[in-house]
């Protein structure tokens, strides 16, 4: 089996990379959970992750103006959540619960796909030291 | 690498919620100062929040910041007593419109988002530690 290392650490790489920016996300949300009128966002996971595959993957290069861009664009990876309740009276969408809940929860996944990346690499150094 | 705007946005949260902690501090501290004429009297404080606008349209937002210090606009309360230093020649003095409960409700707020803020800052520290790792073990 060749090694490509392209292909070593799978989706992980992309994982990494998405779970990052949903932590970027919802710090916004719990930073502005007192802000009226700001409403909370998300990243819609597995958009985004289609998205970043398919750009690592089937990415088309432009070799002409007048070629259209058909990159999936990142715009509609974020959305904005649906609020638990009607309106409290400032606008403001934010449930502070939920979002530190989902924070937390994000924070675990990226130390799961950590923990894959250092698995592959652990692997990779495995088979590149043979036995020593 | 976006872990480090993780510490901006929760940095602006910390500013803002503390800056609500000094008003209501304030508002406090001052909810028993009489005074003798409507001008002079101290009138309860609250800051506004808003999202960064030039980052509120784009995807990826930049933290809370602190508009400005409104003061309120309740009517003061004005009380008779004759006998007070600082009564005017009606005999009144001028209490603040700071409501002590709604002044400690809005203190354990701020003090919970506080913490919220806190606590994110120190989850990015120990995820962008565990990257720094990686491979190395």
């Amino acid at each position: 089996m060749a090694i490509s290392f392209n292909k070593a650490f799978g989706l992980h790489e992309q994982g990494v990379l998405l779970r990052e920016r949903r932590t970027e996300l919802l710090a916004n949300n719990i930073a502005n959970a007192d802000t009226p009128g700001y409403k909370a966002r998300d990243l819609d996971f597995r958009t985004a992750l289609a998205n970043a595959q398919a750009r690592q993957t089937g990415a088309l290069q432009q070799t002409d103006m007048k070629h259209f861009d058909i990159s999936p664009s990142t715009r509609q990876e974020v959305l904005f959540r649906n609020a638990a309740q009607t309106d409290t009276g400032d606008g403001n969408s934010v449930d502070i619960h939920r979002e530190r809940n989902a924070f937390s929860q994000n924070a675990m996944e990226y130390q799961t796909s950590l923990q894959f990346l250092n698995s592959k690499i652990s692997g990779l150094k495995k088979a590149l030291g043979g036995q020593s | 690498m976006s872990l480090y705007r993780v510490f901006d946005i929760a940095g602006t949260g910390l500013t803002a919620q503390a800056l609500r902690l000094n008003t209501t501090a304030s508002n406090i501290a001052n909810a028993e100062s009489v005074s003798s004429n409507l001008e002079g009297t101290y009138r309860g404080r609250h800051p506004v929040f808003a999202a960064e606008f030039d980052n509120a349209l784009s995807e990826q937002g930049a933290g809370v910041k602190v508009l400005g210090v409104v003061e309120s606009d309740a009517p003061l309360n004005k009380e008779y007593n004759p006998s007070h230093p600082l009564a005017d020649e009606n005999g009144f003095i001028y209490k603040p419109n700071v409501n002590v409960m709604e002044e400690m409700a809005n203190m354990i707020s701020a003090s919970r988002s506080y913490d919220a803020n806190v606590q994110v800052a120190d989850a990015a520290k120990q995820m962008l530690s565990r990257t720094l790792i990686l491979g190395q073990r």
